[in-house]
């Protein structure tokens, strides 16, 4: 099984056993990966109706629902890990979301495209135009990404916030790229926070 | 174990324990009309209690007694189906106050000889559940791999969960909720009171005349059978289409066929089914409410279970809509339980549970696989 690069991070570094919720599932291809290797106990939240369907057939604990919306009624701290892959973006309040995820989990893994990539940078520059690339495939009014950021926004961010980055992870395609000039230079990121 | 006379299709017991009820009192004798299908493994770890809806019965997958039709879920349980009988030992009860050979209004009173009728005392879903608790104990079935229902039967799903959570390690409930709303029980109401009005319901005591009230029975599953179809599935059905004829009547005949439909509805389910009975059992939904039982708040039926959940809405049920489940399964966050949750899209409805929905038997069985490995 061949995880996305974002997600073969988070899987390698979710500790053995683990409990996790996935924010933003999919059809469960991390969970089912996390249950598999790392003998995880995962649950998922997912806003399509058809991932859900084919998370739940394939043996996964998913709910339909909303990161913005039903993220409330679960208690603190009853997690491990709260995984938030490629989702934030999208989300109404990503600033409630976050604060939401570090109450469930003890931690929290948080991944998302860069606006601050240095093609996205060249889009708006020079042609002036919204940019579509690899990690950000959809044109302007199709895209559910209404929250972009940057590395440099989220960094600003959990400062302000105060919360810890554990580590962090910047990707050019499934290559690491240095912390340095990540803002620059990755098209996406994964941070592990804590409070 | 196939000699096993407690196994097999038309079975029925009498049970001399006897069953406290809810609403004080005993019940005993308790009659349970059932059905088994497939084989008790070894271990005794694969059997699945199917619990029926409102009107359902134990005939799940077998011809109906009284109407030569298939059974009610043959869409769902069969030879490779979701539910299969080669892998599954499937139990199928009829809920006690219903009236196909369970303890119900139409039965015999011990103390008198003659039917209960309005003496019956009132039930809830949660008696229905520990009388079939007792037959679960009568088959020599300790723990069920699953409980698994839609409408009414998802609401005893539930209180299974809730009143032997390690009697039971899956659950799947469709179309359902943990409580009757107040619209819920106005529709009820609206059905008894059809039936109450009609004069030959004499109070309940119909049986010796052999009169049954069938008007009102009739109008009340009328109305109840509009909030099992969406909006948009009755104008697709019938639209405003006449009924075998070119024009309007000026009378009061049938003259739209969505009547002709409803008017057919009404009749067919009077052969069928016992007007007290419908009283009863739309009575024990309503007096249902999970979260009362349990100090006010859902979740705390379900606190500390190790129970998996797995919940269905339909998009177009509005009888137990989307918002129901979801209280349900916001409840079932807050106490840690494992839960999986969709709302299909289906243009049927309320009825949507009975009828042709693959993607509804893909998350079943894919569920159900999940927890037998």
């Amino acid at each position: 099984m061949s995880l996305r690069p974002d997600l073969a991070i988070i899987a390698g570094h979710v500790s053995p056993g683990a409990k996790v919720l996935d924010v933003g599932c999919g059809d469960g291809e991390l969970m089912a990966h996390l249950r598999a290797y790392a003998g995880a106990d995962a649950r998922g939240i997912e806003l399509d109706g058809a991932n859900v369907s084919a998370a739940v057939a394939r043996g996964l604990s998913v709910v339909q629902g909303d990161a913005d919306a039903d993220l409330a009624n679960y208690p603190d701290h009853a997690f491990d890990y709260a995984i938030l892959s490629q989702t934030l973006q999208t989300t109404r309040a990503p600033d409630r979301v976050l604060e939401e995820l570090l109450r469930i989990g003890r931690r929290a893994f948080v991944s998302f495209p860069n606006f601050a990539y240095w093609r996205v940078r060249w889009s708006l520059l020079w042609r002036g135009r919204m940019p579509v690339t690899a990690v950000l495939p959809l044109s302007w009014y199709e895209t559910p990404n209404i929250h972009q950021l940057t590395i440099d926004d989220f960094r600003a961010f959990v400062g302000e916030r105060g919360l810890t980055v554990e580590r962090a992870w910047f990707l050019n395609g499934d290559r690491e790229t240095s912390a340095a000039a990540a803002n620059f230079r990755a098209e996406h990121a994964v941070f592990l926070l804590r409070r | 174990m196939s000699e096993d006379q407690r196994y097999g299709l038309a079975r029925r017991v009498t049970l001399n324990a006897p069953l406290p009820l809810d609403g004080g009192g005993l019940l005993s004798p308790v009659e349970i009309g059932y059905e088994t299908y497939g084989t008790l493994n070894a271990d005794r770890s694969n059997a699945i209690l199917i619990c029926h809806a409102l009107t359902g019965d134990q005939h799940v997958a077998s011809v109906h007694p009284r109407t030569g039709k298939p059974g009610w879920w043959t869409r769902m349980v069969g030879p490779g189906l979701p539910i299969d009988p080669n892998r599954h030992f499937i139990v199928c009860s009829n809920v006690i106050g219903s009236c196909m050979g369970s303890s119900g209004p139409a039965t015999l009173d011990p103390a008198t000889g003659e039917p209960w009728a309005m003496r019956f005392p009132v039930i809830t879903l949660r008696d229905m559940v520990r009388a079939q608790a007792m037959l679960l104990d009568h088959l020599g079935i300790p723990v069920l791999a699953a409980a698994v229902g839609g409408s009414m039967g998802g609401m005893q799903v539930l209180e299974w969960a809730a009143t032997y959570p390690d009697r039971v390690r899956s659950v799947v409930v469709i179309a359902s909720a943990a409580r009757h709303s107040a619209q819920n029980i106005a529709f009820h109401e609206v059905g008894r009171q059809a039936i109450m009005a009609d004069p030959d319901w004499r109070g309940g005591d119909y049986y010796a005349v052999g009169e049954p009230p069938a008007a009102g029975l009739a109008v009340a599953r009328m109305a109840a059978h509009i909030t099992y179809l969406s909006e948009a599935g009755l104008t697709e059905k019938f639209g405003r289409r006449l009924q075998a004829r070119n024009a309007k009547s000026f009378g009061f005949d049938a003259d739209f066929q969505v009547e002709s439909y409803l008017r057919h509805q009404g009749i067919s389910f009077v052969e069928r089914f016992d007007a007290n009975s419908y009283l009863y059992i739309t009575r024990a939904m309503d007096y249902f409410d999970l979260a009362e039982e349990h100090g006010g708040r859902l979740a705390n039926a379900f606190l500390g279970t190790r129970t998996r959940f797995c919940l269905v809405s339909f998009d177009t049920d509005w009888l137990y809509p989307t918002a129901e489940t979801r209280m349900v399964v916001h409840a079932l966050n807050a106490a840690g339980a494992p839960v999986s949750f969709v709302e299909l899209s289906s243009p049927f409805g309320h009825d949507a549970f009975l009828l042709d929905v693959p993607e509804l038997n893909r998350v079943v069985d894919g569920f159900l696989r999940a927890g037998e490995t």
